[in-house]
């Protein structure tokens, strides 16, 4: 119910918003939390295991028991925290974790069966019969567990990634992020100050505590004023710093548009920052830990920091009749506020005994709450004092066991935290992050004043490190400075269940039992009993777990240490994460100059690498692939073809030591090749096996340009600078990838001369420009370069001009090509070419081949040192019994050759150890009629002739084929040279 | 991470290419002998503590440098270009 005169919200705007299936209305600056207790409404969803009912147990982002699911089908988004999202018109939430209503929920039957139910229960229950492990068990226990769901479709909303540079980097806004912000920025430190909630403040908006003799909220406000006045400041509301990384690096998610319902259009909902720092303060404040007694989950039962933030920041009292139990003098504040704000306070418990009466209410010392009442929301509580119990009646319950302080960003570089006696919990360990400080309350500091001073002392220890001075005066403001007290309370004895973790339905008496099964270690116990798991990771009931486990295997808490905190801090999205990276945005895309050309021609792209390239050219009336590649095959050995090979590496290679350094980096030699003329060079990696290959060609004493294949551009420049940087650093050159620089397209085929002579300014021959030639030309008036090699076999030339000429330079060849009975070819005509011509690619150069498997190894020049030299002349690397590499051809009518396949002797078992060999890359030749095929196989070289078995186990074919010489067109190389 | 590169500056580790470690630096002669050249193409040792590793800045400016690290507290020793490491030993 709504306090009058509570509360920073705007009770001039009212806003409506649904849940499940009713409209409820708000104020602007209520979440969801605040407007439905507003409402009367306390039961917000069920459990996971048990499916109770429950009601918000916190008001911040580590509530376990308020989960929501916000919208509706692709664009849902579950497991949001009631107590973090902000209402706006239109907001549609949903309730989960229960079928068919919240208030009627089917698998509450869990409950009831709750003494099977235990820790461990289903290792130990699902374990026979062994076939029931995949058909029946998982598929129950699948759809039985987890939280929200997601849709399953493509995620419509639009994230984004950013990048942040700070000198000061201070997480948390509560009193102490305040003073640390202002003190750093005063002194002119380049500021970031990153808070998870929508107003700045801290606990200053929850409580009534006055700073410098303002309300709390006043003064935060006036500091974030100033701060949001200041050039050098950048204050990041809604953003929660996620995780500490190496060097001074932050995750931080902020939430965009999660509180106005944008969406589409270009906004924004999430947007993942790295922020880098020099120094950090952490303000991260803390945690109230429950108490566990019987029964503590009931809805109308939560932290009494929540019940006073609820009625301070919100004014809402979550009850009527409120009852209050603590271990710590926050329980007797929390009446006191109640009070004020005209709240009926049923009782105040005290665990503690010599506590003195605090206000008018009633006052139990020695007392404790251990039991509580009301199905669906709570009634009344049984107080146990001095042997005796009795009932209060109270529809609300603020408890308290103290607070732990939030240590988790100094622990994500692996340091752990130190206990402390005097707060019973963990605090920070000194130094656990290099360049961050924690001050206030994450600092185990949890007076006011003693924050503010905090905060200001970590400033100036972060300003000292960056070499800037605190500026005079300015002292710290007046607060409250009451000592903390408290005695330590986790779990109240008695019967039944008394839950320390309310998100996975984890109880005293589960970690008990675990400690009983051997389960000691905190590791082994969380996992045994999944405490301190899923979105919540334990914010609530790590420290009470730890406090039973501790006391069931007798060691203290300090000797049974905590879990592991690891990032994120609170979830984060994988969509914010990987923002940009969904669809076509995965990875970058290269197109050539001739890609629009060949998208409205009809050629279906294929990805190769970041590349697109066109897989063949359709004419009217070819309704496969197959009609158009055969016919582009033809097309090439007939008349002529013209293919876009600008996707090759291309690296320009120039200064006195460049052929020398040619002849380091492949293992044939190029310091002696001529000016005006290619070579084909094969590049070997140190192990000895082949790493690419590809020509290149001198253009001048001093100057090379080397070509690599499409896929192994990138590895093989990084080759190339290791090598120049790292083994060869006195060679004198300098080398630059000018891949994007020239479109080059490859012009093939019997009529390719008379095709280029219609274009190229000066006309060419035999004897100017025979087979391996390469020179400046002049194509239709522009300056580029011409080279004769052939990767199809034909008469062939490559012909490049600057980028910005590709375009139509690739359609006034085409056009000229279709005048000569040819035009343009595709990737899988260009495979076929090859294939037919027995020319390799990373089909067969995969890695695990070496020059001698190839054939090539007398290539390896025996006058000069090569990378790959020594240890490719490995005895096992040079044994005929390796895999060299073949042909195949079909023997008889056999439906087709499958790259992939293995090969086996004619009669043997198709297994492992019978395996002669495999085929790597097949087509139909258009040319022969037939199928072909390129594989290795033990010995190949010395069997041609011999006929196996091709065996696919993973199509179901197989087929006889023969070993022959790779190269099936035109062996002789006649047609390349005429 | 953030490594800091010679030539660039302070940068963030998605602009580095990992290698390994710089013994890779170390090339030995081709008459080294097997044993030799087996321990540098395929022997490493995988410190917890300090190690020298090379990356290079391959979103930048393309330069190989030879990092000191810790492998076990993440922290940089530092960084300097593998060019002028071939320099002083050759």
């Amino acid at each position: 119910m709504r306090v009058d005169g509570k509360g920073l919200i705007d009770r001039d705007r009212a806003v409506s918003f649904r849940f499940n299936d009713r409209y409820y209305t708000g104020f602007a600056g209520d979440t969801v939390a605040s407007a439905l207790l507003a409402n009367g409404v306390r039961l917000m969803g069920r459990s996971f295991k048990y499916h109770r009912p429950r009601g918000v147990l916190t008001a911040g982002s580590e509530e376990p028991n308020a989960l929501v699911t916000v919208g509706q089908g692709a664009a849902q988004d579950p497991n949001v925290r009631a107590t973090v999202q902000e209402i706006y018109r239109g907001l549609a939430v949903r309730s989960q974790n229960a079928w068919p209503s919240l208030r009627l929920d089917a698998m509450e039957v869990n409950d009831f069966a709750w003494p099977f139910l235990g820790a461990g229960f289903y290792y130990k229950t699902f374990m026979w019969p062994r076939a029931f492990w995949e058909r029946v068990y998982e598929p129950v226990i699948r759809r039985a567990a987890g939280l929200g769901g997601l849709s399953g479709r493509h995620n419509p909303d639009a994230y984004e990634k950013a990048f942040a540079f700070c000198d000061l980097l201070v997480i948390g806004a509560g009193p102490a992020g305040l003073m640390a912000a202002l003190t750093a920025a005063r002194a002119g430190a380049d500021v970031i100050l990153a808070d998870e909630d929508s107003l700045m403040g801290g606990r200053l908006n929850a409580e009534t505590y006055r700073v410098d003799g303002q309300a709390g909220p006043d003064w935060a406000a006036e500091a974030v004023a100033e701060l949001a006045g200041l050039p050098n400041v950048r204050l990041m509301p809604r953003t929660t710093v996620t995780g500490a990384y190496d060097q001074g690096t932050f995750g931080a998610l902020e939430r965009v548009n999660h509180h106005t319902g944008r969406r589409g259009g270009g906004a924004v909902l999430e947007c993942f920052w790295r922020i880098v720092a020099r120094q950090s303060v952490l303000a991260a404040g803390a945690l109230e830990r429950p108490v566990a007694f019987r029964d503590n989950d009931r809805p109308g039962i939560m932290t009494a920091g929540a019940v006073r933030a609820y009625l301070n920041r919100w004014g809402v009292s979550p009850g009527a009749r409120v009852a209050v139990f603590g271990n710590n003098d926050d329980a007797h504040r929390t009446a006191q506020d109640l009070i004020e704000a005209g709240v009926e306070v049923a009782a105040l418990i005290d665990s503690r005994e010599d506590v003195a009466q605090s206000g008018d209410y009633k006052t139990y010392a020695g007392a404790h709450v251990c039991g509580s009442s009301g199905r669906q929301g709570l009634r009344r509580i049984t107080v146990r004092r001095a042997g005796r119990e009795f009932q209060v009646e109270a529809d609300c319950l603020a408890m308290s066991g103290g607070w732990n302080p939030t240590v988790h960003l100094t622990c994500h570089l692996n340091r752990r935290p130190t206990w402390s006696d005097e707060i019973q919990s963990f605090v920070p360990t000194p130094g656990a992050v290099p360049g961050m400080t924690a001050a206030g309350a994450c600092n185990g500091v949890f007076s006011t004043a003693g924050c503010l001073k905090d905060g200001a002392d970590a400033a100036r220890t972060a300003l000292k490190a960056l070499g800037l001075r605190p500026r005079r005066g300015g002292g710290v403001p007046d607060a409250d400075d009451t000592a903390y007290r408290l005695q330590p309370l986790w779990a109240v004895p008695g019967k039944g269940r008394a839950w320390l973790d309310f998100q996975n339905d984890v109880t005293v008496k589960d970690v008990k039992q675990a400690a009983v099964e051997n389960f000691r270690s905190v590791e082994h116990m969380k996992r045994y009993t999944t405490q301190g798991m899923a979105t919540d990771q334990g914010k609530n009931s790590n420290m009470a777990a730890l406090a039973v486990l501790a006391d069931a295997t007798g060691q203290g808490i300090a000797q049974t240490g905590t879990t592991t905190f690891r990032p994120p801090y609170s979830p984060v999205s994988i969509a914010a994460m990987g923002a940009g990276a969904q669809g076509m945005g995965f990875a970058p895309r290269r197109l050539t100059t001739s890609h629009a050309t060949s998208v409205a021609e009809g050629a279906p792209m294929i990805e190769a690498g970041l590349w697109y390239r066109p897989s063949y050219f359709p004419r009217a009336g070819e309704t496969t692939w197959r009609q158009s590649c055969d016919r582009e095959v033809g097309m090439v050995r007939d008349a002529v073809g013209v293919c876009d090979v600008s996707t090759l590496g291309k690296i320009d290679i120039q200064g006195a030591d460049a052929g020398a350094f040619l002849d380091l980096v492949y293992c044939n030699t190029f310091s002696s090749l001529a000016e005006g003329r290619v070579r084909y060079g094969l590049m070997l990696r140190e192990d000895g096996h082949v790493m690419d290959d590809g020509t290149t060609a001198r253009l001048g004493p001093h100057h090379y340009v080397m070509t690599t294949t499409t896929a192994a551009a990138g590895n093989v420049m990084r080759h190339l600078d290791f090598v120049s940087q790292c083994v060869a650093p006195k060679l004198d050159l300098r080398f630059t990838s000018v891949t994007e620089h020239w479109a080059q397209f490859a012009v093939a085929g019997p009529n390719s001369r008379e095709l280029l002579n219609g274009l190229l300014d000066a006309p060419i021959d035999d004897g100017t420009f025979p087979f391996m030639a390469c020179g400046p030309v002049t194509v239709a008036g522009v300056a580029g370069r011409l080279f004769r090699i052939s990767f199809s076999g034909e008469h062939a030339y490559e012909v490049a001009v600057p980028s910005r000429y590709g375009e139509s330079l690739f359609k006034l060849l085409v056009a000229r090509a279709q005048a000569l009975g040819g035009g343009a070819y595709g990737m899988e005509a260009l495979n076929v070419l090859r294939i037919e011509k027995g020319h390799i690619t990373h089909a067969e150069i995969h890695g695990r081949t070496t020059a001698f498997d190839i054939g090539f190894a007398r290539m390896i020049s025996a006058g000069k040192d090569c990378i790959g030299k020594v240890m490719a002349a490995r005895e096992g690397l040079l044994d005929e019994e390796r895999e060299q590499l073949v042909g195949f051809r079909p023997v008889g009518a056999v439906r087709q050759l499958t790259a992939g396949a293995h090969v086996f002797e004619q009669g043997a078992e198709a297994t492992r150890v019978n395996d002669q060999g495999y085929v790597t890359s097949v087509a139909f030749s258009p040319t022969l009629g037939h199928f072909i095929g390129l594989g290795f196989v033990k010995r190949g070289r010395a069997r041609h002739g011999e006929v196996m078995r091709m065996v696919d186990r993973m199509r179901g074919i197989e087929a006889e084929i023969e070993i022959c010489a790779p190269v099936f067109v035109d062996p002789e190389g006649g047609r390349t040279r005429g | 991470m953030r490594l800091t590169c010679p030539i660039c500056g302070d940068r963030d580790r998605r602009e580095f290419y990992y290698q390994g470690d710089a013994v890779a630096l170390d090339r030995p002669d081709g008459g080294a002998g097997a044993e030799t050249w087996d321990g540098y193409v395929h022997l490493r040792d995988n410190p917890a503590g300090r190690t020298r590793d090379l990356w290079q800045h391959e979103a930048g400016c393309g330069a190989w440098i030879v990092v000191l690290r810790d492998t076990v507290s993440h922290e940089v020793f530092g960084v300097e270009l593998a060019m002028s490491v071939g320099e002083a030993g050759a």
